[in-house]
């Protein structure tokens, strides 16, 4: 090979490398404008309005007895909808993963509902089917059991909204991992329960963590569907998000704001568990 | 049968989820008498401040009077939306909304007698209201009047007819207008109307998602609002921002309140629910109603906050419209005149 030559190809692969680096700080800049715009500046917007007025203003807006009752709903339904979404998760997960069987596909597909229908659809059924001119209405009524317009209607349409996370989360998960370790635990000698508990738990944790995090958070945030069924009546049946649309609507920004800081903040928490899980769960695949 | 069977499925579940309680009306009633109160008030969008201020005097009235504490709980929304939620059983002691029809269709699905309307004075509306523009700081567009509205280039906010009673009345007022001007022609008086909503970019499902549509996100030149809602606007976000201009001729528009019998028997409420309706009629009621801009009844009241409320030509919706029931029918239910006009 001659000087020359080395000489030139040399000069073009430094070219290409420079155009290279000029694209991927092209690339990395649109990037980070992006984030910039859509994420980073929203949540600056939020906590710079809500404090606008002072801490203390921020303090009471979060503290008074409607914004402390909306909070107290928001993690009563939470708290139901989370561990009732956990269990039913896993035994479909399980029943779809590890068995075959007919119609396994339907059954699918209709895990996946929630996520297809638009939330508003999803209220208007629960009124449909327990509202006073429902289906079961009238029994309800002659019981005088109360669904929607209350807490039960509120939690149904939770479950009803987050029920594919900890399933979809799993599927693939127990998928992947087969049937052979489970199979081994039963002929050495472990019942039903020793298997889940010391075999097939041990292995999904970190991804059934992970189902339960996105359950939580859509749980806490959920508005559409909850909006519908809820009725709107302050300080009983308003859950965080629906109190920060009646704070707006009622020209008291700082407070809708301080709320919705609140639920910006609860995001943020479930973001930095969820990369920690995240982490677990990777470092302990590539072992 | 199978019905029965879901049924009894449903209801296992629901004990087990949240375990309710079932008391029967007459545990309620006894109890009532000695633990606090509470009282559910269904209303529509803009009375939010007059009820919270309203409450707090009840209350303080009623535990004066009585003994016994009260607590009230408002639910806000589109009026038709709200009286829609009491159809579908949310649990209102007392209805406060925009229009008589809201209620009537509360009536219709048997909730409370068909003649409410007569059980109050002043066909049951302790207080009125009609319906202004409100325009941008020095009126860039020049809206004096319904006949600027239809203008080319001129962006109207307001909410959804279906939903909103403010914007049914908003409607009205447009309508009665154009038959003023047409000697009672409905075909021109129909041709105005769905010229005004061709300059309407976006319909809100209440009267307060309007004004923050308006006000707020900066979107139209100008708002067809309550007059009590455009007061509302200029008084909490700046006078230097917007002005009402009063039209040439509006609608008298009469907000009726009456008691939810069917609930009321059952939770036992209905004696502090009739008193609670009655407090509005009173000089203090009356006197909080006018705070908040809304018209009130009581001459001595009218009289001492005059300066407050501008004389405008107001037309009935008796008159014009034949009432409730007519201008409902013709106008806004499915397939109604509404439907015809506004196609998105």
């Amino acid at each position: 090979m001659s000087a020359k030559k080395y000489e030139e190809r040399n000069e073009k692969s430094r070219e290409g490398r420079r155009s290279h680096l000029l694209r991927k700080w092209m690339l990395i800049g649109v990037a980070l404008t992006f984030l910039g715009l859509f994420i980073f500046l929203p949540l600056i917007v939020v906590f710079s309005e809500a404090t606008s007025k002072g801490f203390e203003l921020y303090l009471l807006a979060l503290t008074e007895p409607d914004a402390l009752s909306a909070i107290k709903l928001t993690l009563i339904t939470a708290a139901i909808a989370v561990p009732l979404n956990t269990v039913f998760g896993v035994l479909a997960a399980w029943a779809i993963a590890k068995f075959e069987f007919k119609g396994k596909n339907i059954l699918i597909t209709l895990i996946d509902i929630p996520f297809a229908v638009s939330p508003v659809i999803a209220g208007l059924v629960f009124v449909l089917l327990f509202g006073s001119q429902g289906l079961l209405g009238p029994f309800l009524e002659a019981n005088n059991i109360k669904v929607i317009f209350g807490i039960p209607g509120i939690v149904l349409a939770t479950v009803f909204i987050t029920f594919p996370f900890v399933v979809r989360e799993l599927i693939p998960i127990m998928q992947e991992q087969g049937t052979d370790e489970e199979e081994a635990a039963l002929t050495l000698g472990a019942n039903g329960w020793q298997m889940f508990f010391r075999v097939t738990l041990p292995n999904i944790k970190w991804g059934l963590l992970y189902g339960m995090i996105l359950c939580n958070a859509r749980a806490m945030g959920e508005f559409g569907a909850v909006s519908v069924v809820s009725g709107h009546i302050r300080g009983l049946t308003n859950t965080l998000p629906l109190h920060v649309e009646i704070l707006y609507n009622e020209y008291n920004f700082t407070a809708a704001f301080a709320v919705a800081s609140l639920l910006a903040l609860l995001a943020l928490v479930t973001l930095v568990i969820k990369s920690f899980v995240e982490w677990r769960s990777e470092k302990l695949r590539s072992e | 049968m199978k019905k029965g069977w879901i049924s009894l499925l449903v209801m296992i579940f629901l004990f087990g989820v949240v375990g309710c309680s079932s008391e029967t009306a007459k545990q309620n009633e006894k109890a009532n008498k000695t633990k606090e109160i509470e009282l559910l008030n269904v209303s529509y969008d803009p009375t939010r401040e007059l009820y919270e201020e309203f409450n707090k005097r009840f209350a303080a009235d009623w535990e004066e009077k009585t003994g016994q504490k009260v607590n009230i709980k408002q639910s806000h929304g589109g009026s038709g939306k709200q009286s829609r939620s009491v159809i579908d059983g949310l649990e209102a002691d007392v209805v406060t909304l925009a229009l008589a029809y809201d209620i009537d269709a509360i009536a219709q699905a048997g909730k409370l007698s068909e003649n409410w309307q007569q059980e109050l004075e002043d066909n049951s509306s302790p207080y009125t209201s009609t319906i202004v523009f409100l325009v941008r700081k020095g009126n860039p567009k020049e809206i004096k009047d319904w006949d600027d509205l239809v203008n080319s280039g001129v962006e109207v906010i307001t909410p959804n007819p279906k939903t909103s009673g403010g914007a049914r009345w908003n409607y009205l007022a447009a309508w009665g207008y154009a038959l003023k001007q047409n000697n009672g022609d409905e075909q021109k008086a129909q041709e105005f109307v769905t010229k005004l909503f061709k300059n309407v970019p976006v319909l809100d499902s209440g009267a307060r998602g309007s004004t923050t549509t308006f006000v707020e996100r900066g979107i139209g030149d100008v708002l067809i609002a309550w007059e009590n809602e455009a007061f509302l606007a200029i008084n909490e976000l700046g006078k230097d921002k917007f002005e009402i201009v009063v039209p040439s001729i509006s609608i008298l528009a009469e907000p009726p309140v009456t008691v939810v019998d069917k609930v009321t028997d059952k939770r036992g409420t209905s004696e502090v629910a009739k008193a609670y309706l009655d407090y509005l009629y009173t000089d203090e009621g009356q006197e909080i109603a006018a705070k908040n801009y809304y018209r009130p009844r009581s001459q001595k009241v009218a009289e001492k906050y005059a300066d407050q409320f501008p004389s405008i030509e107001l037309m009935s919706i008796d008159d014009q419209f034949g009432g409730w029931k007519e201008a409902q029918k013709t106008h806004f239910d499915d397939g109604g005149v509404f439907d015809q006009i506004y196609k998105p």
